[in-house]
């Protein structure tokens, strides 16, 4: 097995060793909901780090807490164990180094694609013509020259998002952190989308943070994954992708990209399988509660 | 003729269309005997009563007058409705003691009251005016925190994450999202207000076009009576006319 695909044992954190520099620290997070059949533990203990730069992927099956773990780290949610942490300052609600794309379609419709990038300026107080300028740069970046002046209805979905994307990098974010964003679209889409990811991490050296369920997109865009367990939330293993950059999503076609992903999927399977079997007893017991 | 604006001439020569035929389906099935002309005059004496109307019953001051009455109560429902539907949204558990009783009032009878109304403001347009306003709160109201309570959690949440302080998130984005919802409330409460209005006017014997529906109708003026009706539907064309500009204004695209 060549060293690029050698999978490190599971450490229970994602604290690498050696990233005192880390500008994201997630310390021992634990959150637990009040549900009405008792208290649901929905991320237990976990801890990671993300370096300046670098693009960590969060992977996990459904249920495992990877949204919680979303809200936590952007501060959509305050009252929780441990600690979140940027550059140093920890985070108590949302903060202005944190920018966050949804894996809902979150674009304003009553705002042209313009105005809903430049939203961020305009609430920070920037001036019009600055910020429209500013605006502008990051249409330009995602891509989307010439539909400054559509509404989000007479785009794509995937134009769409990219629209959310401008609009969180127009707020300038020291890290993008994204919930499933391409998770509504067709794969080929998506595939392109992660091109799209590639080539503006590249240019802006962003530091991002991806939570997904999709291995592929995990693999062709992050430098290290993040596998989840099945409800409670943990860490169960980390992944160096020691794939080449600058990447495109030409690399799922080689052979290094397939051994991650059946090495990550292998991981996966038994926990995804655990999160399939226990919804099923859940539905059951619903079933058997309501006959 | 563009085919833009051949797109959007269609439904509106659709509409005249439909309205053209209609006029002349009645106009058939009453020269057939099949419509008793003694309860509906033909339209085309209604047409030709609208010159004597105009001319003989001073309709231009009336018109006026049911229009200003309308426009006060619509501005007054607008704002308090508006203001209430957000003070409830703010406040749940307002909300939650009064939604039902707002509910009610929807369906209040409230044209009834008009005794009560003249006491208070005495026998004026004021009277008539709050009158509608009473009467078209209610749809606003609901309409206005049904809009506030239906936006999307995520744009809220999109709203968090850029530190937007609670009067920001109300003006950029749930006033917004809530717009389309609050104006249906809006021309919802204007048509119970021009009810009201007319039926109070042609109760009070004040003036402006309820009370001409009365003379003409104690007249027997049938022809005459419908075209007046006629003008009061014209009040509500132009209040729908000018509360659409304002929304499509306000939120270029739904």
């Amino acid at each position: 097995m060549p060293a690029a695909t050698q999978l490190k044992p599971s450490s229970g954190s994602a604290v690498a060793p050696g990233r005192a520099d880390a500008l994201l620290v997630v310390d021992g997070v634990t959150k637990r909901f009040e549900t009405p059949d008792g208290v649901l533990t929905a991320v237990d203990d976990l801890s990671l780090t993300v370096a300046p730069g670098e693009f960590l992927g969060v992977i996990g099956p459904s249920g495992c807490g990877k949204s919680t773990l979303f809200n936590v780290i952007g501060g959509l949610i305050d009252r929780y164990d441990g600690r979140v942490t940027v550059a140093g300052e920890t985070v108590s609600g949302p903060h202005p180094s944190i920018g966050m794309v949804f894996q809902e379609e979150s674009t304003f419709p009553w705002r042209t694609v313009i105005d809903n990038v430049a939203f961020p300026l305009e609430i920070a107080g920037l001036p019009k013509a600055q910020r429209y300028e500013k605006a502008r740069h990051f249409v330009h970046l995602v891509g989307l020259d010439g539909f400054e002046r559509r509404y989000p209805a007479e785009l794509s979905g995937g134009m769409r998002q990219r629209v959310s994307m401008a609009r969180t990098l127009a707020s300038e974010p020291k890290i993008l952190l994204m919930d499933e964003p391409f998770a509504a679209l067709d794969e080929q889409t998506r595939l392109l989308l992660g091109d799209k990811v590639l080539q503006i991490q590249q240019e802006l050296k962003q530091t991002t943070l991806i939570i997904t369920h999709n291995i592929t997109e995990a693999v062709q865009l992050s430098d290290r994954i993040l596998v989840m367990t099945y409800r409670p939330g943990k860490v169960k293993r980390i992944v160096d992708i020691d794939l080449p950059r600058p990447r495109t999503s030409e690399i799922v076609s080689s052979e290094a990209f397939g051994r991650y992903v059946a090495q990550i999927w292998s991981d996966l399977r038994e926990e995804a399988s655990r999160g399939m079997h226990d919804d099923e007893a859940r539905k059951r017991q619903g079933g058997e509660k309501s006959g | 003729m563009t085919a833009l604006s051949m797109k959007r001439a269609v439904p509106v020569l659709i509409g005249v269309g439909t309205l053209v035929a209609a006029i002349g389906a009645i106009e058939i099935l009453i020269r057939a005997g099949l419509i008793n002309r003694y309860i509906v005059p033909l339209p085309s004496q209604i047409i030709a009563s609208f010159e004597r109307v105009i001319v003989e019953e001073g309709i231009p001051e009336r018109f006026w007058l049911t229009l200003r009455e309308a426009f006060w109560a619509t501005v007054l429902l607008s704002v308090f409705g508006v203001g209430i539907g957000v003070l409830l949204h703010r406040i749940r558990i307002l909300r939650l003691a009064t939604e039902t009783w707002v509910a009610a009032m929807a369906s209040a009878p409230t044209v009834l009251m008009y005794p009560l109304f003249l006491v208070i403001f005495g026998r004026n347009a004021s009277t008539i005016i709050m009158m509608g306003f009473v009467a078209g709160l209610a749809p606003v109201i609901l309409k206005t925190l049904e809009g506030l309570a239906g936006t999307r959690r995520v744009l809220i949440d999109v709203g968090r994450s850029f530190k937007l302080t609670p009067w920001q998130l109300y003006w950029k984005i749930l006033f917004p999202a809530a717009l389309p919802s609050i104006f249906v409330g809006i021309k919802l409460g204007m048509i119970f207000a021009l009810i009201n209005i007319v039926g109070v006017e042609f109760l009070i014997n004040f003036g402006g076009l309820g009370q001409l529906i009365n003379e003409l109708a104690e007249r027997y003026d049938l022809a005459g009576t419908y075209a007046a009706i006629c003008f009061v539907i014209l009040v509500s064309v132009l209040f729908f006319i000018f509360t659409e500009r304002l929304e499509r204004w306000l939120r270029p695209v739904n």
